[in-house]
């Protein structure tokens, strides 16, 4: 019997091939082809069920998924911005402590070490509309004598969501934007100074230049991080109360796995990566602008 | 243009004072150079007439008033910094008007002034560039640019040339005198390499520790400094000094070798000196330039030679010293050869042994 003779580039990188093919290349050619079908968890055999472009019409045709998408913007932009600004702010003031900065700097890692769904509890316990820290509180001070149902009215329930995300992560800005603040070169602060600027200005056309690498950064890395969001929100609300928190994972997971509608959940989240590759190449492309108006990189 | 005066200004980080009641008289259009070996305070002062540290005693004048509480920005001055200090994200045209936009004049007026600083300092063809697409002494001239853009009443140098190539050094120190020139302002220079100082300054600051050792003219300085430390630190090669005692006219040396005291130092009988002659005037018979009434010849050993071109440097040892003479006209010496030298010893100085000060002629 002649022995299977494969050439030996082959032989050596067949373990990275297989091991990609099983990780990476299979779920992904099987989530793309059953997003083609109108495959079924609970009917396994529905997975040959070829429907060509149907679940894509479906999904860009279907008002709850665009509100699902629609409301993922509003939260990547509100957050994100939010975020960038606390964390700002945040940095600079570390920035300026002399004494005791090492445990500041610490501290302000505090939310990154909790569990997202930890997070979540949490605040579900803080917001809730009767035994919640915020009702007692603004009630106790009698600033208002009714409960409040932060988790349940569209818009306050939003508002919890976004505060959630905003404790977690601002940290994260402070955190990269203080490692800016340490790599600016002193000479161009103090050539400001004797330009004639005065803080804000120093602020304004020196540091927030130097710093412009560091928030795109941190940007490209949350904008992938919230475009993702499932955990808070599922704790927190469950896409509701009726759908009015929605995100596009909440929706697509509730589809895939309650409505057990895989291949539709499949065509939605192809959709919804689109809008994770957008945010990403946007944050970056200003990456590279920015480092290239300081004459870094090429 | 304005005066500049410093009056006991002193300069303390907590408890550890590194400058020393400092005063300081610089006139209108002066160029006064700041010399000294680095930690001598001379930057520190340079940054505390900027107003980037703040002055813990004392008094700064500029142009007549008091600015030790204002801010840089209302001292009406400009600064050029050692590492050039530029806006890395403007390029040439927006770093050179910065300083006027920020101070809200019209397009018009700073475009004139960028026109006018470019055209001086040659940057015309670089004005879109950005810093990181210039050489070094391209940022430098920039950095320049954006002082004289304000037309300041006073120049601040930080060491403006120690980042550069020895041959683009030597050009852009004929161009900062040149600017001098031209613009007629006050300047205050900070260096540590005295050929900048004496080619530079009307007046050279010699600093150490903390303390000014000694002010005057460059060939002042030169010819008569006033202690063993400015004696070694201006000029190059560095002033040979010897240990010896005055005995009825003659400077005895550790080792017993005799020279007869200069003779403008005839009345220091007994005393410990410390002799002190340059290398111009420790020269071998035949290569030297004849000058000056009062001479001693030694015979001494050639152990290296430094050959210059026009002239060569000798190091040979004299009563147990190490010290270099100077060979005009020079020919090719082998090491370990004798040759006789002569000393003018009207340009010797004596100092005293102690203290290092200069004894009065």
């Amino acid at each position: 019997m002649k022995r299977l003779k494969l050439p030996p580039w082959l032989v050596l990188l067949l373990p990275a091939i297989l091991i990609l093919s099983a990780v990476v290349l299979i779920p992904l050619v099987l989530s793309l082809y059953s997003s083609f079908t109108s495959y079924r968890l609970t009917r396994p055999d529905s997975i040959f069920n070829w429907v060509g472009l149907f679940n894509y019409e479906k999904a860009v045709t279907d008002a709850k998924f665009w509100a699902a998408f629609g409301r993922t913007v509003l939260l990547l932009t509100v957050a994100l911005n939010l975020e960038m600004l606390l964390g700002l702010g945040l940095a600079l003031m570390v920035s300026k402590v002399t004494h005791g900065q090492r445990l500041l700097r610490t501290m302000m890692m505090f939310p990154m070490m909790f569990s997202p769904i930890l997070v979540g509890f949490q605040f579900k316990f803080i917001f809730n509309d009767n035994v919640g820290l915020v009702n007692n509180a603004l009630q106790s001070l009698g600033i208002t004598d009714r409960a409040i149902p932060w988790l349940v009215d569209a818009d306050l329930a939003m508002f919890s969501i976004i505060f959630a995300e905003v404790w977690t992560a601002t940290s994260v800005f402070g955190i990269l934007i203080l490692a800016g603040l340490y790599a600016i070169p002193r000479d161009p602060l103090e050539a400001a100074k004797v330009d004639g600027c005065t803080s804000w200005q120093s602020f304004r056309y020196v540091t927030l230049p130097f710093l412009m690498p560091f928030i795109y950064i941190a940007m490209a890395i949350r904008s992938l991080d919230v475009a993702r969001a499932y955990d808070i929100v599922q704790v927190m609300t469950n896409g509701g109360p009726a759908r009015r928190t929605e995100l596009l994972w909440t929706l697509i997971g509730r589809t895939g796995y309650v409505d057990a509608r895989m291949g539709y959940a499949n065509a939605m989240g192809y959709i919804s990566i689109f809008l994770a590759i957008f945010f990403t190449v946007y944050f970056f492309k200003k990456l590279t602008k920015s480092r290239k108006e300081l004459g870094m990189g090429a | 243009m304005a005066q500049v005066h410093l009056r006991n200004v002193v300069k303390k980080y907590g408890v550890l004072e590194v400058v020393h009641a400092i005063n300081l008289d610089i006139a209108d259009s002066e160029f006064v150079v700041l010399v000294g070996p680095s930690g001598c305070g001379k930057s520190t002062t340079l940054r505390m007439v900027a107003g980037l540290e703040a002055i813990s005693g004392g008094e700064v004048h500029i142009g007549g008033r008091v600015v030790n509480d204002l801010p840089p920005r209302e001292r009406n001055i400009s600064m050029v910094f050692q590492n050039y200090a530029l806006y890395p994200h403007m390029s040439v045209r927006e770093n050179l008007g910065f300083s006027l936009k920020i101070s809200k004049r019209s397009q018009a007026d700073i475009d004139k002034a960028v026109d006018e600083a470019a055209e001086i300092l040659s940057l015309t063809p670089l004005l879109d560039r950005k810093p990181g697409a210039l050489s070094g002494g391209q940022r430098q001239r920039v950095a320049m640019g954006r002082a004289i853009v304000r037309h300041p009443e006073v120049f601040l140098f930080d060491e403006p040339l120690s980042n550069l190539d020895a041959k683009l050094r030597t050009q852009m120190r004929v161009e900062i005198k040149k600017l001098h020139q031209k613009l007629k302002s006050t300047i205050i220079y900070v260096t540590h390499d005295q050929v900048e100082a004496m080619t530079l300054a009307d007046r050279i600051v010699i600093m150490r520790d903390g303390h000014i050792e000694q002010i005057g003219t460059p060939l002042d300085v030169f010819e008569n400094p006033v202690n063993t430390f400015v004696a070694t630190f201006i000029g190059s090669p560095p002033m040979n000094l010897l240990d010896g005692v005055v005995k009825e006219g003659q400077i005895e040396f550790g080792d017993g070798t005799c020279l007869a005291v200069p003779p403008a130092y005839s009345t220091y009988d007994g005393q410990a000196v410390t002799f002190g002659v340059r290398a111009d005037n420790i020269m071998p018979v035949g290569h030297a330039l004849p000058r000056g009434e009062h001479m001693a010849e030694v015979e001494m050993t050639v152990d290296l030679t430094e050959p210059l071109g026009t002239e060569t440097l000798l190091f040979t040892v004299l009563a147990g010293t190490e010290v270099q003479a100077k060979m005009l006209n020079p020919r090719p010496v082998r090491s370990g050869e004798r040759m006789t030298f002569q000393i003018m010893l009207d340009k010797c100085h004596l100092f005293d042994a102690d203290t290092g000060a200069t004894l009065k002629k």
